[in-house]
């Protein structure tokens, strides 16, 4: 298994990757999640929405994708009814792609504890575009601000 | 309520819009003046040291890869391909976070990022995400003399 933590080299071609189905599913459940997290605003409900969007991504992210509840939802419920995926795919875009959802909506959760309501919102919002072009456009998050992140940082 | 509803339909609106742009001209093969996001590198030339691997022959597809990127594999399944096909053509895969200096240098913002270098190693064709095959034959037969 390809761990998310930076390689000296390239990604390898993992022999057990992924379905790639799967984390294009969970983007649909994120999208459904922050869109009823961002229009409840820092109300219980928006709170309680951002707070479980933040433990799916965190699990997601630090534990990985076999942890994540949605993967889990589509391994068991989704992926028995469909034939066997194409190709097998390396874990670690999809994983860093949860990590960079987890850093926006625990601001949005964080902000949405101190009532600052806009703010929460704003970071929602963000996450949900992220998550809205992985599920509608097979985004890949990781191409565009992982190269960028690190030529800015050294 | 009004505030979210503002923001769901400004981000579903510039997502939708860029998702649609990235669509179109994601691995489109151009020559290298006319990349919009990329200054000129037309006439630089990489040499064997620069790239790590010795030039191919009659050209060389040079790939920039990242760990987290998914369309790196396909990439580097269609020029596998090419090299097969196409005889004294090398491609070099290059893990971008591991040669910054040169992604500087070359202004690579993501990956992958296919630059197609002539037999002396200059810089002749770039694409920004994975091209076609037919694509890359294409460019590799203009910059094959």
């Amino acid at each position: 298994m390809t761990t998310a933590t930076p390689q000296t080299h390239v990604s390898p071609t993992t022999p057990s990757g992924i379905d790639p189905r799967g984390p294009r599913f969970g983007a649909a459940l994120t999208v459904i999640a922050l869109v009823i997290a961002l229009l409840a605003g820092s109300n219980v409900l928006g709170t309680a929405v951002i707070a479980w969007q933040t433990l799916v991504f965190a699990l997601g992210a630090f534990v990985g994708l076999s942890a994540q509840p949605y993967g889990v939802l589509y391994r068991k419920v989704v992926r028995p009814r469909l034939g066997p995926p194409a190709e097998l795919e390396d874990p670690a875009p999809p994983r860093f792609a949860q990590l960079v959802g987890f850093l926006f909506a625990v601001v949005g959760l964080i902000s949405y504890l101190l009532g600052a309501t806009v703010v929460g919102q704003v970071a929602i919002g963000l996450a949900l575009a992220a998550a809205f072009l992985n599920a509608a456009f097979n985004f890949c998050l990781g191409c565009e601000i992982y190269l960028v992140a690190r030529r800015l940082r050294s | 309520m009004s505030t979210g509803l503002g923001i769901l339909v400004v981000v579903l609106i510039a997502a939708t819009a860029f998702g649609l742009y990235r669509r179109f001209t994601d691995g489109h093969i151009k020559g290298v003046d006319s990349v919009p996001d990329a200054p000129t590198h037309d006439g630089e030339v990489l040499s064997a040291a620069d790239i790590g691997a010795p030039l191919g022959e009659r050209a060389t597809l040079v790939q920039f890869s990242t760990a987290f990127c998914q369309p790196c594999r396909a990439a580097r399944r269609t020029l596998g391909e090419v090299t097969g096909m196409v005889e004294g053509v090398t491609h070099v895969e290059i893990d971008a976070e591991a040669h910054l200096d040169l992604v500087r240098r070359l202004d690579v913002m993501r990956t992958p990022t296919i630059l197609v270098l002539d037999s002396t190693g200059r810089i002749r064709r770039r694409a920004v995400g994975a091209p076609r095959t037919a694509d890359v034959v294409a460019a590799l037969g203009d910059v094959i003399d």
